[in-house]
């Protein structure tokens, strides 16, 4: 049987860390880096006697992730202890939900080859971050830095509605979206703020589900994508060969581009959750998802209907742009600025996507206003499409007001008729064969003698003059 | 008269006249400790230097209890004097913060004289489970102190200390106040802060004051209660005078007696001195009846699942990485793990985190714990239908008198029934003190529960206070060695 | 009722305990002498009973997101057995 006899099952349970000012269950700032051991105290160091109580942020954070994903928000919540042994977890216990989350029962909608395709979100719940493991000089220690314990997580467990690695990247990539538009994450995967687990199983067309396993250990979408096409062939291939599959944990291997077992069902941790008897019941009032509703944002959604009906842009820009928060609010700062959707949209489907996926950066060195700046100037005639070719990538270099640059550059289009006719006048005396060539019909002159002219100005002079001029002599 | 016999209000009356001075009165309590520790074995850890420091400079009017000395169990966390819970796991343990109820204490500019002994990690009825071996109960050095705050009680009953902070989880102020014959009281959960009280069991544990009698007993409950915005499980209320209403007698007062706690298990002088001083309250005006509630045994049961549930999980920090006992030998660090909790907890301890870990391990969780929770739920009920009839209820404290070291803690079962009277009023978060009441034939101290309503302190202190005046506990009946 | 010597093992292991083998059988006697105590709860019919959590009765007992960082980190350092480069030292962790 081939790969297109098999149908792949995948869930994903997403982890993100909230942008709150300070942790979850104490005022330390969750905005660090630097020193070991600094952002910490005696409740995220589990010192004894310390107790946590929770930040409001994090619930009102929770429930606008719960509401952009049309989630039900649970009347009465609560929290629970996970019990396990591990260093980088200091009491032992991770504060987390276990029959009681904040969110359930939510979806979003993602576009697939196929079409529109709603993929149901199970849950959302709130928890603590665990602290970071280094490697001392020598290799023989770990050492324990508890900085990040107890940073805010919610955890977005999705239905297995995904069949493919392409509709897990695509969901991923919607979700990421969401929550920056709602600012409630940074998403940053570089840095370990969205995280991802990915369960997967496979099973022959028209049979029942197949047993599944987790993997874990991503660490951008690039992996998440190699290690579910991974993980599909590889459940494939075992029960072809006629093995069974076990319901392990697996740990991707991003170098080897294959998966580890970590854990087997065998010694699956028994985590003995019960009720936090540190923190009181969360109850979520109808008046209090009210206000946390209306303080939610345009979404993605909307904004491309807008950018569709209003601005007049493609369907395909409107979807890329605002795929991206960073871009959308770019974008609307820029139009703002500039008054020119089409030139805004022009400028990031092309030059700005190109930067991103050169430089490998979100975010532009320069600001949307500079965009729009220079659209202005181009808008006025002040300088070519050409010349603001070069003062954008004097922006990336190092980003100024675009009327600066070009006067310390000396870039003003020439756009005075008697200047420019001087110029016309002295490329055609220069260039007698073009106007024979033009005359016998060969347009391709007109271009050259332009190119011509552009190349004696330094690109300042302004295209539709010379052209106009060219004509206006050429014809004579 | 020496000054460690006196009760903390009669101190304060000798301050106010100008009689005396806060350093010697710290000074009496200091040699009246050197003296009698060798004994009693009532502190972990003496701070006598910088008691006597502070003593000499204290400001009288930044409250009126500047200058009064107390004593600390050693599961509160003191900043900059070690906090062990008598475990060889917290041996040198020095906690970077002060426990809030240790903030009250200290902007009263009170002078702490040390950390006071109990069974390792509050888990036990006798202190005879501490690293630093036993207290004794000053009432007969052969007999245990009680416990968990076996120190405390030890240290309060021998003028050690004029008065302690301790913890009650299960019965660990009131227990041992009764066996060494001094007041304890466990105030209603959420009413007093549990920051910075090392945890054992999170929904159980509450701080209480330990003293000579109850008008002192109101006066340390007034400066440790209220609200903080550190513990979520604080309850807000307004601030009270707790002796405002200390004197107001009891007539018209309901009071019921449930028969239960009068059965077989318990010591016919103990019932007998408790009928006694019932009845001296019907002479004084109130309404007493006895009543049904039938809970003392599921109570005892639903108190060590949930109580070992959560101490499983609270005591997992112990892990040897950022505090505590670290093994000395270990090759990976599942041995780190592994060693170092073994090592540092005692076998009182281990066994309680092994049964905790049962009750809560797949399988078992149901059937245990949560039925547990469902059985605590019928607890309150019951309790709450007998206060639709009654003020106050009052049992006996402990079964027994104060027995002989090392007759018990050879059977954990046996020793857990110690706690049989005081444990269900944990589990339902009620106020409870514990009075003296008389002493057995032996000349033993025998102490009478007052269980009150959410946040009736006011009310048990009142009818604790006539029954302290009628009987004159502290002037009949003395320690041996007094 | 009767416990096993196996699941002593497995609980101690769960509780990152060693339990040496002469004491496993006082253990398990023990357990298994308070679990056939404890089993009284069972005669409490619960059928319609919630569970109770906790007495506290706080609900929504929240802390605003301000920041107020602990002053003494130092202080949370100095009980550490064992620290480098001011992070805590434990054995290579193997994933």
């Amino acid at each position: 049987m081939s790969r297109e006899d098999y149908e792949a099952i995948i869930g994903l349970e997403v982890h993100a860390e909230l942008s709150t000012k300070t942790k979850i269950f104490c005022s330390c700032e969750t905005n660090f880096g630097g020193k070991p051991n600094t952002h910490v105290c005696p409740v995220c160091m589990a010192m004894p006697g310390a107790l946590p109580v929770l930040n409001k942020k994090v619930v009102e954070y929770a429930v606008k992730a719960g509401l952009a994903t049309n989630c039900e928000i649970a009347p009465y919540s609560k929290n629970d202890r996970k019990n396990y042994f591990y260093p980088d977890l200091p009491k032992s216990y991770q504060i987390s939900q276990f029959d009681k989350p904040l969110c359930v029962g939510g979806k979003i909608e993602i576009e697939t080859e196929h079409g529109t395709k709603q993929i149901g979100i199970t849950r959302i719940h709130i928890e603590e971050d665990a602290g970071k493991l280094n490697h001392d000089d020598y290799g023989r220690n770990s050492l324990v830095d508890l900085n990040r314990a107890g940073v805010p997580l919610i955890e977005i467990v999705s239905e297995p509605d995904l069949r493919s690695s392409k509709e897990a990247d695509t969901y991923l990539k919607k979700l990421k979206s969401i929550l920056q538009y709602i600012e409630v994450s940074d998403c940053k995967m570089e840095e370990g703020s969205f995280r991802a687990d990915v369960n997967v199983s496979v099973h022959k067309k028209g049979e029942a589900f197949g047993t599944r396993t987790e993997m874990k250990n991503m660490s951008s979408f690039r992996s998440i994508t190699r290690a579910i096409d991974y993980g599909i062939q590889r459940q494939i291939d075992v029960v072809e060969n006629g093995g069974k599959i076990e319901q392990d944990t697996l740990r991707w291997d991003e170098v080897e581009g294959r998966t580890y077992v970590m854990r087997s069902k065998e010694d699956a941790q028994d985590y003995r959750y019960f009720p936090e008897p540190d923190l009181g019941t969360i109850e979520v009032s109808d008046e209090w998802k009210e206000e946390i509703r209306k303080s939610l944002p345009e979404m993605p959604e909307q904004r491309k209907t807008r950018y569709i009906e209003e601005f007049k842009l493609p369907e395909y820009d409107s979807n890329i742009i605002v795929s991206s928060k960073y871009l959308s609010d770019f974008f609307e700062v820029a139009t703002k600025v500039c008054n020119n959707p089409k030139s805004v949209s022009n400028w990031i489907m092309t030059d700005i996507i190109r930067v991103q996926n050169e430089e490998a950066v979100e975010k532009m060195p320069f600001s949307p206003e500079q965009l729009g700046q220079l659209i202005v100037l181009i808008d006025k005639g002040t300088i070519s499409s050409s010349i603001a070719k070069k003062v954008f990538e004097e922006l990336l270099k190092q980003p100024r007001n675009p009327e600066e640059i070009i006067k310390e550059k000396g870039w003003i289009q020439i756009s005075d008729e008697g200047e420019i006719k001087e110029i016309v006048k002295k490329i055609l005396e220069d260039n007698p064969g073009s106007i024979t060539d033009y005359k016998a019909g060969k347009d391709r002159a007109l271009g050259f003698l332009v190119g011509q002219a552009m190349k004696a100005t330094k690109g300042k002079a302004n295209p539709q003059l010379l052209n106009k001029l060219f004509l206006e002599e050429l014809k004579k | 008269m020496n000054l460690y016999e006196l009760t903390v209000h009669e101190l304060i009356e000798k301050l106010d006249n100008k009689e005396i001075t806060p350093e010697e009165i710290t000074r009496s309590y200091i040699d009246r400790i050197n003296e009698k520790e060798k004994d009693i074995k009532a502190f972990v850890t003496i701070t006598e230097k910088d008691a006597i420091e502070k003593s000499k400079n204290i400001d009288r009017k930044i409250s009126k209890f500047a200058g009064i000395p107390i004593g600390i169990k050693d599961n509160i966390c003191t900043k900059g004097v070690r906090t062990t819970c008598s475990s060889k796991m917290l041996e040198n343990f020095i906690s970077p913060y002060d426990a809030t109820v240790m903030d009250k204490i200290n902007a009263q500019n009170m002078i702490t004289l040390g950390k006071l002994n109990m069974d390792e990690f509050a888990m036990g009825a006798s202190t005879e489970y501490s690293y630093f071996g036993a207290t004794k109960n000053p009432w007969n050095l052969n007999k245990v102190p009680g416990g968990s705050s076996g120190g405390s009680a030890a240290a309060v009953a021998a003028d050690m200390v004029p008065w302690a902070l301790s913890s009650d989880t299960g019965g660990s102020v009131r227990q041992p106040a009764a066996l060494c014959g001094v007041v304890g009281l466990k105030p209603t959960y959420g009413l007093v802060s549990r920051y910075g009280l090392v945890a054992f069991a999170s929904s159980l544990d509450q701080i209480g004051p330990i003293t000579k009698d109850v008008e002192d007993c109101a006066n340390l409950l007034n400066i440790i209660a209220g609200y903080d915005n550190k513990d979520s499980t604080s309850a807000k209320l307004p601030q009270k005078d707790y002796t405002k209403n200390l004197k107001n007698g009891v007539k018209g007062l309901k009071i019921g007696v449930p028969k239960e706690f009068f059965g077989e298990g318990i010591n016919e002088e103990v019932k007998e001195k408790i009928k006694n001083t019932i009845e001296l309250y019907k002479e004084l005006g109130a309404e007493v009846e006895e009543c049904s509630l039938d809970i003392a045994d599921e109570a005892l049961a639903v108190y060590y699942i949930i109580a070992c549930a959560e101490a499983s999980s609270n005591l997992g920090r112990f892990d040897g990485i950022r505090y505590g006992y670290r093994a000395k030998n270990f090759e990976n660090l599942d041995e780190l793990f592994i060693n170092s909790r073994s090592e540092g907890f005692g076998a009182e301890v281990k066994r309680r985190i092994i049964l905790g870990t049962y009750v809560l391990s797949s399988g078992y969780y149901d059937a245990y714990y949560k039925k547990a929770q469902k059985v605590r739920t019928f607890i309150k009920q019951e309790f709450e239908k007998l206060f639709k009839k009654y003020d106050v209820l009052i049992t006996p404290t402990s079964p027994t008198v104060a027995y002989d070291i090392g007759t018990r803690s050879t059977n954990p079962l046996e020793m857990y029934l110690a706690d049989l009277c005081t444990v269900s009023v944990n589990i339902v978060g009620l106020p409870g003190i514990s009075i003296p009441c008389g002493v057995d034939k032996n000349g033993l101290p025998i102490g009478m529960q007052i269980i009150g309503k959410s946040f009736g302190e006011e009310t048990i202190l009142k009818v604790a206070y006539l029954a302290e005046q009628k009987l004159e506990f502290r002037n009949k009946y003395k320690p041996e060695y007094k | 009722m009767d416990i096993k010597k196996e699941e002593i093992l497995h609980i101690a292991k769960l509780a990152s305990l060693k339990i040496k083998e002469e004491e496993i059988e006082e253990y398990r006697k023990n357990l298994q002498d308070i679990l056939e105590f404890a089993n009284i709860i069972n005669s409490v019919d619960t059928e319609y009973l919630e569970e109770t959590n906790g007495t506290s009765t706080n609900i929504n007992f929240l802390r605003e997101d301000e920041v107020n960082n602990f002053k003494d980190t130092d202080q949370l350092m100095k009980n550490a057995p064992e620290q480098e480069n001011n992070m805590f030292k434990i054995p290579k962790v193997i994933n």
